[in-house]
C-alpha cells in the first residue's frame, strides 16, 4: 500500500512552525484558510494572519505592501485564483519590484475534480513562469512540500508554489533533501527519461516500472522547480538516454513540458513527447476519471515513452 | 542648466529652449526654504515651482500626463513640505511616513517633490521617460529613491498602502501612510475591496486622498462612470471622510490634522481639484490628460507659472 499525505496540510503545519521560529512571517488568505490550511497559522498567530475576504486582487497588493515593509509574506488561495484572478497585481505589485511574497496556490491542477473547470488550474504554472522575478515550484509530495515552504521562506523574493487538494503518494525516501533548482534522480535508466512534477511523479515511477518488464530502461527525474529549471540535468538526460517524456498536471502550453523543450531544443535536440492537458477546458468528475480523460495516467506516460523511443 | 550627470541620458536628450530648462540655481535657492517652516505663501510658491518642473519635464520628455500632476500639485506640496516625516539621505528610514502614489501617471509631480526635497538632483528631472533614466513614465520603486511603489496600472495603491499600514502596526511604528488616488481610478473594483478592508482592519494610520478633478481620459466622471455620491460611498464603507478644496493649503493641512485625531478608522480626504490647475489652457481640458505641451505651449505655461 502506497502511503499518501496532503501537501496542503503539511503546508499549513509548516507555516505554523515557521511562525514560531520567525516573528517576521505574515500570512494572508482570501476566505479559504480552512481549505488552504493556513488556518493552522491563523490559530496560533492571529495577530499576524489577515483574512482578506473574497478579494484576491486586494490580498496580493496588500501582500506587496507588507513585503515592501520588510515582512516575509505567504498569501494563499486556490491556485486558479492565486494566479489568474490577480495576475496584474502579481505583475505590478509583486514581480516587478521583486518583493518577498510567497504565493501558495492549493487545489492545483484538475484533481479538485468535481468542482469543475472554474476551479481547475491548468494555466497557473504558465502564468507564474511568465513573471520574470518569480521562482516556481510544484512539489511532488508532502515530504517535499514541507521543505519547499521552508526554503521559500528563507530566500528573499517572489515564489509561486502549487499544491494539491487530494492526498498524494509519498514518492521520496525519508532522507530526501529538496534543493532549489535541482532535479531529483528518482530512477536510473538509459533508454528514455521521464521528467515529471507534482502528482505525475508517482505516475512516472509506475510507468517506468511497467516499461522495465519489457526491458525498457527509463530514467525518472522529479523536477519540482519549474523555474529556474535544472538545465544540466535535462541536457544530461537528453545526452545519455536520447529521448524525453515530460508529465504534468497542466496545459501543454507554458508548463513544465514546454519549458523543458526550450532547453532541449537549444542544447541537445532529441525526440520529446509531452504528457499534459491538450488545448481544452476540463469537466466535473472524480480526480481519477479526469486524469484518465485528460491523458495523465501512468499508462499514458508509458505509451508516450514507447512512442518517443520509436522516434529515436 | 538642464542636463543630468548621466551621460547616456544626456546624449539622448533633445535640444530644449532656455525657457524649458530646469534651473539648478532655482532649486538651490529653494533649499533655503526648509520644509515644515514654510509659510502658507511659501507653500503656494513651492507648488508653483513644482508645477513648473512638471510641465517642463513633460515637455522635454515629449509625452506624459500633465493634467493629473497639476491637479495634485498642491496636495503633494502640502505632503512633502509640511506633513510627511522623511529623510532624503535615508530613503529606507523605517520610521518615515509613506506616500503611496496610486495614480502612477502623476509620477512627474512626485518626482518634482522628491527632487526638491533632496532625494536626487533637480537636474535629473530632465531625464524623465528617457532610456537609462531613474524617472520612468510611471513610478518604479526599484529605480527612484523615495518612490514606495511601482504603479501605473490603476487601483492597486490603496491595497499596497494597507499592507504598509498593517506592517507599521505590527512593528509598533508610528509612521502614517498616505495614498493618493485619482477619481477615475475609483472605477477600479480593487479600490473598493481595499476600502472595505482598510475599515475592517481599523487602520487609523492610513489616509486616502482622492484627487477629485472630475475628469478621466474619455470624459467627465459623470459621463464615463458616475462616482457620486463619492463621499457617501467612502463613509458607507466605514471611513471618516473630509471634503476639501484640494488647492487650499489650510484646508489640505486641516484635513491631515483632523485625520490624526480619528481613532479606529481610516480617513478619506476627497479633494476637489481642477485638472491641469495653474495653466489656463490645460485647466479642465481633456486633451492635457495625456499630452505633452509643445514648445509654444510650454513657453505660455511657464509664463503663467512664473
Amino acid at each position: 500500500m502506497v502511503q499518501e499525505a496532503s501537501t496542503r496540510e503539511v503546508y499549513g503545519q509548516t507555516l505554523a512552525q515557521l511562525g514560531a521560529e520567525d516573528p517576521n512571517i505574515v500570512v494572508l488568505d482570501a476566505d479559504l484558510s480552512r481549505s488552504t490550511m493556513t488556518k493552522f497559522f491563523a490559530e496560533r498567530f492571529p495577530e499576524r494572519f489577515f483574512d482578506c475576504g473574497i478579494a484576491e486582487q486586494n490580498m496580493m497588493s496588500i501582500a506587496a505592501g507588507l513585503a515592501a515593509s520588510g515582512k516575509t509574506v505567504f498569501a494563499s488561495t486556490f491556485a486558479v485564483f492565486a494566479t489568474g484572478r490577480c495576475f496584474d497585481q502579481l505583475r505590478m505589485s509583486v514581480a516587478q519590484p521583486s518583493l518577498n511574497v510567497k504565493v501558495v496556490g492549493t487545489h492545483g491542477g484538475i484533481t479538485v475534480g468535481e468542482d469543475g473547470f472554474s476551479h481547475h488550474s491548468i494555466e497557473d504554472i504558465a502564468l507564474a513562469c511568465s513573471l520574470p522575478s518569480f521562482t516556481v515550484i510544484v512539489p511532488a509530495d508532502a515530504t517535499e512540500a514541507a521543505q519547499v515552504v521552508r526554503v521559500a521562506a528563507s530566500i528573499n523574493g517572489p515564489f509561486y508554489i502549487r499544491l494539491s487538494r487530494p492526498k498524494t503518494p509519498l514518492v521520496y525516501p525519508s532522507d530526501y533533501r529538496f534543493v532549489l533548482g535541482k532535479a531529483a534522480m528518482m530512477r536510473q535508466g538509459s533508454d528514455a527519461t521521464i521528467i515529471a512534477n507534482g502528482l505525475m511523479v508517482a505516475a512516472a515511477l509506475k510507468a517506468a516500472e511497467r516499461l522495465q518488464q519489457d526491458k525498457i530502461s527509463c530514467r525518472v527525474l522529479s523536477m519540482p522547480t519549474v523555474k529556474p529549471l535544472d538545465e544540466a540535468a535535462i541536457l544530461q538526460a537528453a545526452q545519455e538516454t536520447g529521448a524525453i517524456v515530460t508529465a504534468e498536471e497542466h496545459l501543454e502550453h507554458g508548463g513544465l513540458g514546454s519549458r523543458v523543450a526550450q532547453v532541449v531544443v537549444k542544447g541537445k535536440p532529441v525526440p520529446m513527447s509531452l504528457v499534459a492537458i491538450k488545448n481544452t477546458y476540463t469537466k466535473s468528475g472524480k480526480p481519477e476519471q479526469l486524469l484518465q480523460k485528460c491523458g495523465l495516467t501512468a499508462e499514458d506516460i508509458e505509451a508516450a515513452v514507447r512512442e518517443v523511443i520509436r522516434r529515436k | 542648466m538642464s542636463l543630468s550627470g548621466n551621460e547616456k541620458v544626456s546624449l539622448a536628450q533633445k535640444d530644449i529652449s532656455a525657457s524649458a530648462s530646469i534651473s539648478d540655481a532655482e532649486a538651490l535657492n529653494s533649499k533655503a526654504l526648509r520644509r515644515r517652516e514654510l509659510s502658507m505663501d511659501e507653500l503656494v510658491q513651492m507648488a508653483r515651482r513644482l508645477r513648473r518642473y512638471v510641465v517642463t519635464m513633460i515637455a522635454q520628455a515629449g509625452s506624459g500626463h500633465p493634467g493629473g500632476s497639476l491637479s495634485a500639485a498642491d496636495i503633494v506640496t502640502a505632503l512633502y513640505f509640511k506633513e510627511l516625516r522623511y529623510e532624503p539621505t535615508n530613503p529606507q528610514w523605517p520610521e518615515r511616513d509613506r506616500f503611496i502614489l496610486s495614480k502612477g501617471h502623476a509620477a512627474p509631480i512626485l518626482y518634482a517633490a522628491l527632487a526638491e526635497s533632496g532625494y536626487f538632483p533637480v537636474a535629473e528631472l530632465s531625464t524623465l521617460r528617457q532610456l537609462g533614466s531613474c524617472l520612468q513614465g510611471h513610478t518604479d520603486r526599484t529605480l527612484t529613491p523615495g518612490v514606495e511603489m511601482s504603479s501605473g496600472s490603476l487601483g492597486q495603491g490603496l491595497s499596497f498602502a494597507i499592507g504598509t499600514a498593517l506592517a507599521g502596526r505590527l512593528d509598533k511604528r508610528s509612521y502614517r501612510v498616505y495614498a493618493l488616488l485619482g477619481d477615475g481610478e475609483c472605477d477600479e473594483g480593487q479600490v473598493w475591496e481595499a476600502a472595505m478592508a482598510a475599515a475592517h482592519f481599523k487602520l487609523d494610520n492610513l489616509l486616502a486622498i482622492v484627487d477629485h478633478n472630475g475628469l478621466q481620459l474619455d470624459g467627465t466622471n459623470r459621463q464615463i462612470m458616475n462616482l457620486e455620491p463619492l463621499a457617501d460611498k467612502w463613509r458607507s464603507f466605514g471611513w471618516h471622510v473630509v471634503e476639501i478644496n484640494g488647492h487650499d493649503f489650510p484646508a489640505i493641512l486641516g484635513a491631515f490634522w483632523e485625520a490624526k485625531k480619528i481613532k479606529g478608522q481610516p480617513t478619506a480626504v476627497i479633494a476637489l481639484t481642477i485638472k491641469g490647475k495653474g495653466v489656463s489652457f490645460m485647466e479642465n481640458n481633456l486633451e492635457f490628460h495625456g499630452r505633452a505641451p509643445n514648445p509654444e505651449e510650454l513657453a505660455k505655461a511657464m509664463k503663467e507659472l512664473g
